[in-house]
């Protein structure tokens, strides 16, 4: 049972890893925080909904059309508003208002337009059966799930650190003033990780359906802050810390759910709230942060 | 030689004045309308979202922490109430005092949240809230607190009564907010809230007004929380942990424009009235209408409205 719930953890710590990934791509690179983070994951899994009960198409190519579609949105959404909100007073603390009353206008659009009630994908659509992992059956649906969230955070991981792009993005979360100074287009960058940001929230909620269940208009909140949770674990503007939030994260949650299981929606918050208290500057951070 | 001593100490009387003339009349005309208007509940709402909007002006106003998670106090209010009233069978007074007493203790509890700052503190907080609520509304503590399946206070239903402690409450947030405006002790969180670390070099106690803003923050919020469990007498936890609490809250204050008295009654007057005009009937194109409120104040005009006239030197009460 110990073994089966840490197997399951890690499996849905991919998945969390990559719920998280954008919304702290986000936070290091434009130090804003995204609170509509988990309504543009709701608007990727209503995508893949459409997709499946209007054309037939599977997930993986719903992946593929969400990731071209958010990051076309992305980019004007950021020339739109971001430039304007980076220039005020105080950009993180109004960035949560702002993005709040957005994921708002999200919600009441997708309510008005679709009804509130609750979508799943069949999950047959990844595969029959279950697959044994060192003695744990699990759906095949989230194995599929976790591999394809393994293979997003790779690819962030090589558009970091392999790219001309990626360099640049890094150099900008290390020092804004600086990159600019450089002559970095501090916009374009930003611009780039933003449409990034909302790919891999819509990509994560192309396979929410079949990690969380179903889809709901108003399941935002409770994606962010476990999105939160999982990326002030790791490391809040460290992308690749958020993977070690993730399996964290996955793990504690089916360790709760395996022994504890009433209580286990307690977890996010009180991880979130513990490790903001404890080390706020996150499992692998530096003390840099001022929190 | 002109006397400026005795100038200033006009000119802060006379303020003193017209802030409390202001904040009188505001629970004055919430009494008479009572007496007018047939619809109580729209009128006890009311009530509670000036009162709200204004324990949350004490603490984001004044310190510049914005809690996200304010309905927590509200709903730990509701909750001391009721449990205190099902379990014990004590009067309403004594419930409010349980939620006052509630309120304060989770407040104490989440003290430590002070320490961060910015967008931490308000998901921290958030999550706090949160946390409450996965407690509160656990089937397995069905036996305390009954649950999801909320609770019924039939017993001490007063609908009278209750309005009018509400009109109290409202009374003590104004108070609060015409007093920190008007003191000594306003004036030093202010300086806190704009540089913390000048403001301790000059001998204020950073820490200790903080602690005094957030807990009476808390405070207005868990009396709300409680007279609006002893108004409606029937609630489930959803509602009593909703986040539009806070939400809508946050929003009045910002519309109107934190740190003022008359900020927040404007944002509520004019986006609650609206909301009773329109949005109860449709709540999404409400919901839509308010998200894209928020999103334009915070790009054109993000210290309120009242900044149209502070930002031409006009003080505004």
């Amino acid at each position: 049972m110990l073994t089966g719930a840490i197997v399951a953890g890690v499996v849905f710590g991919l998945y969390f890893t990559l719920v998280g990934l954008g919304l702290n791509l986000v936070f290091g690179v434009m130090r804003i925080v995204n609170l509509a983070h988990g309504d543009f994951l709701m608007l990727g899994g209503i995508t893949a909904w459409a997709m499946f009960s209007g054309f037939g198409f599977g997930p993986l190519v719903s992946a593929g059309l969400v990731i071209l579609l958010f990051m076309a949105a992305g980019l004007p959404l950021y020339y739109l508003v971001i430039p304007r909100l980076l220039r005020s007073r105080d950009s993180e603390m109004l960035s949560l208002i702002l993005f709040f009353g957005l994921s708002q206008m999200i919600e009441a659009v997708t309510t008005i337009s679709i009804g509130a009630t609750e979508r799943s994908l069949p999950p047959r659509l990844l595969g029959v059966g279950p697959m044994v992992i060192l003695g744990t059956r699990l759906p095949k649906a989230w194995i599929f799930s976790a591999a394809a969230s393994a293979v997003a955070v790779l690819l962030v991981y090589l558009y970091l650190y392999r790219t001309r792009l990626g360099t640049l993005t890094r150099a900008v979360m290390v020092s804004r003033d600086e990159a600019l100074a450089t002559g970095i287009d501090l916009n374009f960058v930003s611009a780039m990780a933003f449409g990034i940001s909302l790919a891999l929230a819509g990509v994560a909620g192309v396979f929410a359906p079949f990690i969380l269940g179903s889809i709901t208009p108003n399941m935002g909140v409770a994606i962010n802050i476990t999105a939160f949770a999982v990326i002030v674990v790791g490391t809040l503007g460290n992308p690749l810390g958020t993977l070690l939030g993730g399996i964290i994260y996955g793990v504690s949650l089916m360790l709760m759910q395996t022994f504890l299981s009433s209580w286990a929606n307690l977890l996010p918050n009180l991880l979130l709230i513990a490790v903001l208290l404890v080390r706020p500057e996150g499992l692998l951070g530096r003390k840099t942060r001022r929190a | 030689m002109r006397d400026t001593a005795r100038e200033a100490g006009a000119r802060h009387r006379r303020r003193v004045l017209l802030d409390g003339a202001i904040a009188a009349a505001v629970v004055i005309v919430m009494g008479v309308l009572r007496g007018v208007w047939s619809n109580e509940l729209m009128l006890f709402n009311f009530i509670a979202f000036l009162a709200l909007s204004q324990g949350l002006n004490i603490i984001y106003g004044f310190t510049g922490y914005l809690p996200f998670g304010y309905v927590g106090f509200y709903g730990a209010g509701a909750y001391g109430f009721s449990l205190v009233v099902m379990h014990l069978h004590a009067s309403a007074m004594v419930g409010m005092a349980a939620a006052a007493g509630a309120a304060l203790v989770l407040a104490v509890i989440l003290l430590p949240l002070l320490r961060l700052s910015g967008a931490y503190f308000a998901i921290a907080s958030m999550a706090a809230a949160q946390a409450v609520y996965e407690i509160v509304a656990n089937p397995d503590l069905e036996a305390v607190t009954k649950g999801p399946y909320g609770v019924s206070l039939s017993e001490v239903f007063a609908p009278a009564f209750s309005y009018y402690v509400a009109l109290g409450i409202l009374a003590l947030a104004l108070a609060l907010v015409v007093w920190l405006r008007n003191s000594r002790f306003g004036m030093a969180l202010q300086a806190i809230r704009d540089d913390p670390v000048s403001a301790a070099m000059a001998g204020v106690s950073v820490v200790k007004g903080r602690t005094v803003a957030w807990i009476l923050s808390a405070l207005i919020a868990g009396l709300v929380g409680g007279v609006f469990a002893w108004h409606i007498s029937v609630f489930y936890p959803d509602t009593a942990f909703d986040l539009s609490v806070s939400i809508f809250s946050t929003v009045f204050l910002l519309f109107g424009g934190a740190t003022t008295l008359t900020g927040p009654l404007l944002g509520v007057f004019l986006l609650y009235g609206f909301y009773n005009v329109i949005g109860i009937a449709v709540p999404q194109y409400f919901q839509l209408a308010y998200g894209a409120l928020i999103v334009l104040l915070v790009l054109f005009l993000p210290n309120g409205l009242v900044s149209l006239l502070t930002n031409r030197g006009i003080r505004v009460p």
